[in-house]
């Protein structure tokens, strides 16, 4: 059988926990992380629900050991701490051991910084210093030298896939040779810009989200960061090292059709399933679970559910939306669901989809609705993004 | 009424960047989604936020804007019956 | 950081069969260079707004949805629209085709236009039209809607132009059969600072695919 990738190590922080233990128990018994926004004021507050996580900048910056009056953003934080732990994960001391590489997604990059002191930037030039936090690549770059990676650096910034392209990215610099080890993933912090921005698509809802539900009002917006640690075969013979699943399919495809509508044939998402399942090698009675993009809007469950009714016909398998428990958390999404894909695997289980009551009427396929124990070999998890931009990777156990 | 319905015109055209249009293109009755003016959902969110700005009409489903959003004849009439400014 | 990228090419580069480039096109100083050649050339102190409107309109192009379309896609758009017309693919060639760009400044022009539309408390209304483009991919979403695209799209964030990364990404797709077609670039636009450089690689064509020409042409503008 052809191998995938192996992944060595994951590290996360998102609303449901703040390292992976703390994620797995969350799941294990669907306690959400969705609730009323704290750590922003905004005239939002009450008609918006998101999945924050409860550490404040100061409390992660001290956790991370950084000197006073370093400026990161909470991307760069988020990013930092889930990195740490995945290179801990996969036991990596000295990262100049071998040729490794990062590849960080984000969408967010430092605009919390950035609307914070914005008004201030013409006024009082002190605060100029904040801007250069700004762009997508700060965060990279801050994550890069917190953990010592030089060799190979760069950013992804596809919208909600973002995090997904990374991990597709990572696998081939591996594939091909370029790279005996990539940190691949994303970070995403809530932001007013976000928040507002989302707001006037009126795609959020004012109470928990209800994925795949036939009565769903929209998503909550989340902040997290994930990575994982993918390691080349090479690498893991000599060091005789652990591994906790492997990518082994990957594939981006796009919709072709609005800037922020997906097609109601879903044509991004059955393309990007459909390769994915053709890199893996793998027929789609193979998928044990999908872990769904399903991010509660009208228009992404519908179409999303098409799509996967296109690939699978009359034998669907489990698939549930973890956002629930999360939110969207845009350009970390797909690296969160990376970790809760390997999980399923280590853990032999399916993940439900919480607040569900209703199918969509026009499909009639509902979701995963409890927790079960079952056998998983290979699990698929989707991420589409705005502009078309359609993926999915595939886990295997081995 | 046909003041508004004018002025309706002229800020949908500056609004949603119809430059291929003039007012005299769009008649009272003609569609404005789908065949007619061709606009889509991303317009009728735009138009959600001139309802807001320019006559302080909040509405908070889109799927209200539906029945609005039929024609300039429509969308004055319900624009003359709800607004506070 | 570039630095560092550059070494690691040239540590790893395994070429297998030769590619070729069809086409380049370039816009910057409002000007328009196809294959080396100045196809349109525009006073100097039109604004990107008056420069691109003149050359959506002698285009003879019929898409009002291009009025809609932020600055970043605008440039996007028109530069696909010059060199994919110079190409003249067949749709189902352009079907697989994979979009990889790249810029310095992701959506940073868009994002100042929509943090403006929020930051006033008494004028709070942020709009949707433009909070969408404050995505730099939202620009591929649009050629591939407007070519049917629907291969693979990849947008990247990098410091300056990186001929070698683009040289290699599109190399792996092609040679991975991810794609027959490449359309690769650099759109980048800060307020009325713009500059495109779009090219498309494919197994045949007038130029070979080097690292070398793709800079050389990148800089001829």
């Amino acid at each position: 059988m052809k191998r995938g990738v192996a992944i060595t190590g994951m590290g996360i922080i998102s609303a449901i926990g703040t390292n992976v233990e703390e994620n797995m128990t969350a799941l294990l018994f669907s306690k959400t992380g969705i609730g009323e926004i704290s750590n922003i004021t905004t005239r939002h507050q009450k008609d918006i629900k998101v999945g924050e996580v409860a550490n404040t900048n100061s409390q992660i910056a001290k956790s991370l050991q950084l000197p006073e009056n370093t400026i990161f953003s909470r991307s760069a934080l988020l990013g930092s701490l889930a990195a740490k732990q995945a290179l801990e994960n996969a036991q990596i001391e000295r990262i100049s051991e071998y040729r490794t590489g990062l590849v960080s997604s984000t969408t967010v990059g430092g605009m919390d910084l950035t609307e914070k002191h914005y008004k201030t930037f013409q006024s009082n030039p002190e605060t100029l210093k904040y801007l250069k936090s700004h762009p997508a690549g700060d965060s990279t770059q801050k994550i890069a030298e917190q953990l010592g990676i030089t060799e190979f650096v760069t950013t992804i910034s596809t919208a909600c896939s973002s995090a997904a392209n990374a991990i597709m990215l990572g696998a081939r610099l591996i594939k091909a040779g370029k790279l005996d080890r990539v940190i691949v993933g994303g970070t995403d912090c809530l932001s007013k810009f976000t928040i507002n921005g989302f707001k006037t698509l009126m795609i959020l809802s004012n109470e928990n989200c209800t994925p795949f539900d036939a009565n769903r009002k929209g998503l909550n917006l989340g902040e997290a960061a994930a990575y994982l640690v993918l390691e080349s075969e090479a690498v893991i013979k000599k060091a005789n090292k652990k591994v906790l699943g492997y990518v082994s399919g990957y594939a981006n495809a796009n919709d072709a059709f609005h800037q922020t509508a997906s097609s109601a044939e879903g044509e991004g998402a059955f393309l990007a399933m459909q390769k994915a399942l053709k890199v893996a090698n793998l027929q789609p009675e193979e998928i044990d679970y999908i872990n769904a993009h399903g991010t509660a809007t009208l228009n992404n469950d519908l179409s999303e559910s098409v799509a996967i009714k296109r690939i699978f016909g009359d034998a669907v398998p489990d698939f549930s939306s973890t956002k629930a428990l999360t939110g969207h958390t845009l350009a970390a999404a797909g690296a969160i669901e990376a970790v809760y894909s390997i999980v399923s695997l280590q853990e032999q289980c399916v993940f439900p989809n919480v607040n569900f009551k209703q199918p969509i009427p026009e499909l009639n396929i509902p979701p995963a609705v409890k927790f079960q124990k079952k056998k998983v070999r290979h699990v698929m998890s989707n991420s589409f993004g705005f502009g078309g931009n359609c993926s999915s990777l595939i886990f295997s156990s081995e | 009424m046909e003041t508004l319905r004018q002025e309706l015109k002229e800020n949908i055209i500056e609004q949603l960047n119809l430059e291929d249009f003039t007012v005299d293109d769009i008649a009272d009755d003609d569609r404005l989604f789908g065949d007619g003016l061709g606009l889509d959902s991303i317009d009728a969110l735009e138009l959600i936020v001139m309802l807001d700005k320019n006559y302080g009409i909040k509405l908070t489903d889109p799927k209200e804007g539906k029945e609005i959003f039929v024609s300039i004849a429509v969308l004055a009439e319900y624009i003359a019956t709800h607004r506070t400014k | 950081m570039e630095g560092v990228i550059q070494q690691f090419y040239l540590k790893s580069s395994i070429l297998k069969t030769s590619l070729h480039i069809q086409s380049f096109c370039s816009f910057r100083f409002n000007k328009i260079i196809l294959n080396g050649e100045t196809v349109v050339a525009k006073e100097k102190g039109l604004s990107f707004s008056e420069f691109s409107k003149t050359v959506y309109k002698e285009s003879g192009i019929a898409y009002p949805k291009f009025f809609k379309m932020d600055n970043l896609s605008k440039l996007t758009f028109l530069t696909a629209e010059v060199l994919l017309k110079n190409c003249a693919l067949p749709s189902e060639e352009k079907e697989k085709m994979a979009l990889v760009l790249s810029n310095r400044s992701a959506s940073l022009d868009t994002d100042r236009k929509h943090q403006l539309s929020i930051q006033s408390k008494e004028n709070f209304y942020p709009s949707p039209a433009v909070f969408v483009y404050t995505l730099p991919n939202i620009g591929m979403g649009e050629i591939s809607i407007r070519h049917q695209i629907k291969g693979e799209n990849a947008f990247f964030v990098f410091k300056e132009f990186n001929a070698k990364f683009l040289m290699q990404y599109s190399e792996a797709l092609i040679h991975n059969k991810k794609a027959s077609h490449v359309l690769c670039g650099w759109v980048d636009i800060e307020e009325d600072a713009y500059r495109s450089f779009m090219y498309l690689v494919s197994k045949r064509g007038t130029y070979i695919h080097s690292e070398a020409i793709i800079n050389k042409e990148y800089q001829n503008i």
